[in-house]
């Protein structure tokens, strides 16, 4: 197995006054059992850092910790070197959204935000406000949370994390039950979060959810870090260039008589490691046939992601 | 308002906010309790007995029609019931999972603790002067359905007395809460662990002291009547360390530990 180790600078960047996510040897155990083990990393202010592992890999329970629902069996978890129980008022510095499930099934949506205002300082005029940005305003509003579906939830939940105006967004899963244009909705609100100087946490089981719009990624599987890294690093890590033709032999024939090392890739393709080029004019020297030539890009990420988190039932989800 | 514009809040700025006051936690408790169908209904259901409890002491012809008369048989629908509202107070943050939100957005814990605590003793006390008023009422009405006359004496010692009732059962109930976590749980115990041992400790006369000393249901009997003496406090004082204080502790302290989930 593959494993990168890149521990990101933590020295936050110079110009920027944004809050510092800093998650540091944290160990949780329960009795026996580890739920997670020395995981480190950091999120710059201005970056989404997406936090990828499979179900049960220990991503909810790091970011219980880092939000004070969980005490840590040893490690730290700050924000610019405060514990999240120190901030004066924490969910003015710290939009957190955990489980958008968890929110009482007889109180409307704007109820719900009423009381999370009250607790803020924040006036009705901000709910209002936040009911529109997440596209809850005017009915929906109005109707008890027992009626609203996931996507709904997870939209109030975004919108409980944004009525503090916080500099930072801790989100564990916050595509779940969205649908397709919920999550293209949520990236570039993430997306203008992040570029205005705001640091982004969000994890997700599923890659391409985070794929389109984290700078950083941290796969985290068993309860440890798999790999991490910016996105670029990754996916440099994983390269080649896939090939397909209708003769599977032949073409690796052709590429190792040009001395370009094969793999095997997704179904009946190869993956060769050399560049587009290069795998191009050693097809044409052996004259065989191509009928697809590109590079292995994402479905190297997703192949990373599958390999890390070792586990073969992922798959399907992955590539749902 | 229905404009939804990709301004995710304003660009995140640096200013450092202040901790909510404990007033504040205390009026979002306060909320808390009546912005909810169940909670509402409770209240109602309340008000209801109360005024149920008004007309059959009025239309009943012995029963005794003075202002503390009246005062004191309205406390019995509000002791049984509003320490139902101080448990749901604290279980329904776990039972709706509310718990996340509210401790995420207040990570001391025992800052949402003491205000929900301050809420119940709010709530103990709003329903006492409802009583009040219903006994007003009822005192108002008496010379119309019956040959009684209007009688308002009461004592303010008495009124200290039922108010220290009160609020002493609802936070019995938001000590059961947060010991056991669990609205179903909590109820059921809350009225059948007192009640079993009240008897247990009456049929069995080697247990008298226990009685006369732990059994809160006994020892806050003399409190709806005036001239309670020392050892009456004392004996009230000791049963509340059982039942509220001793449950209160330990669930303060398991939530100060449990892992929100």
């Amino acid at each position: 197995m593959i494993t990168y180790f890149r521990p990101m600078c933590a020295a936050g960047w110079p110009g920027q006054a944004g809050v510092m996510i800093t998650i540091e040897h944290l160990t949780k155990r329960y009795g026996a059992q580890v739920a997670v083990s020395d995981v480190s990393f950091a999120c710059q202010p201005g970056t989404v850092t997406g936090f990828l592992g499979p179900n049960g890999a220990g991503k909810s329970t790091t970011m219980r910790a880092l939000v004070g629902l969980a005490s840590p069996t040893s490690g730290t978890a700050t924000f610019d070197g405060k514990h999240y129980r120190e901030l004066p008022n924490a969910g003015r510095q710290v939009g957190v959204l955990l489980d958008a499930g968890a929110q009482h099934a007889g109180r409307t949506g704007r109820e719900t935000l009423t009381l999370a205002a009250m607790v803020l300082g924040v006036g009705h005029q901000r709910v209002d406000e936040v009911l529109g940005l997440v596209g809850l305003a005017g009915r929906p509003a109005g109707k008890r949370l027992g009626n609203y579906s996931l996507g709904m939830r997870q939209r109030l939940g975004l919108a409980t994390a944004l009525l503090g105006d916080p500099q930072v967004l801790v989100l564990d899963e916050p595509a779940n039950g969205l649908d397709p244009e919920g999550i293209f909705w949520m990236r570039g609100l993430l997306r203008g979060f992040a570029d205005r100087g705001g640091t982004v946490l969000l994890s997700s089981h599923l890659l391409h959810e985070v794929e389109a719009v984290a700078d950083q990624l941290v796969v985290i599987a068993g309860g440890r870090i798999a790999a991490q890294g910016s996105k670029s690093e990754l996916l440099a890590g994983t390269g080649g260039t896939l090939v397909r033709g209708p003769d599977r032999a032949l073409l690796a024939k052709a590429l190792d008589a040009a001395g370009i090392s094969v793999s095997s890739g997704p179904d009946d393709a190869l993956v060769a490691d050399a560049d587009a080029l290069a795998v191009g004019q050693a097809v044409a020297a052996a004259g065989v046939v191509l009928t697809e030539l590109r590079a292995a890009g994402g479905a190297g990420l997703e192949d990373l992601f599958r390999s890390l988190t070792g586990s073969s039932h992922q798959v399907q989800e992955v590539q749902a | 308002m229905s404009t939804a514009t990709l301004d995710a809040g304003r660009a995140p700025t640096g200013t450092a906010p202040t901790a909510p006051s404990l007033l504040r936690l205390v009026r979002v408790e306060l909320r808390k309790s009546y912005d909810t169908r169940a909670g509402r209904w409770l209240l109602i259901v309340i008000g209801l007995a109360v005024l149920a409890v008004v007309a059959i002491s009025l239309f009943v012809e012995d029963a005794p029609k003075r202002f503390t008369d009246h005062f004191g048989i309205t406390q019995l629908p509000i002791s049984i019931l509003l320490p139902v509202l101080g448990i749901l107070l604290v279980t329904s943050e776990w039972s709706q999972r509310t718990a996340m939100t509210t401790f995420t957005l207040v990570p001391r814990r025992s800052r949402v603790l003491v205000a929900k605590v301050l809420a119940a003793t709010v709530l103990a006390v709003l329903g006492v002067a409802v009583a009040a008023l219903a006994s007003v009422l009822a005192t108002v009405l008496t010379p119309v359905f019956s040959d009684a006359e209007r009688d308002w004496d009461i004592t303010a010692a008495l009124v200290g007395q039922v108010l220290v009732v009160q609020v002493v059962s609802v936070l019995a109930g938001v000590a059961f809460g947060m010991l056991l976590l669990s609205s179903p749980l909590a109820i059921v115990l809350y009225f059948v662990l007192p009640t079993v041992f009240t008897i247990l400790v009456s049929l069995i006369s080697a247990l008298d002291w226990v009685r006369d000393w732990l059994d809160l249901s006994t020892t806050s009997m003399p409190l709806f009547e005036d001239g309670v003496d020392a050892q009456g406090w004392l004996q009230f004082g000791t049963s509340v360390g059982l039942w509220v204080a001793l449950p209160m502790l330990l669930g303060w302290v398991r939530i100060q530990r449990s892992e929100i989930a």
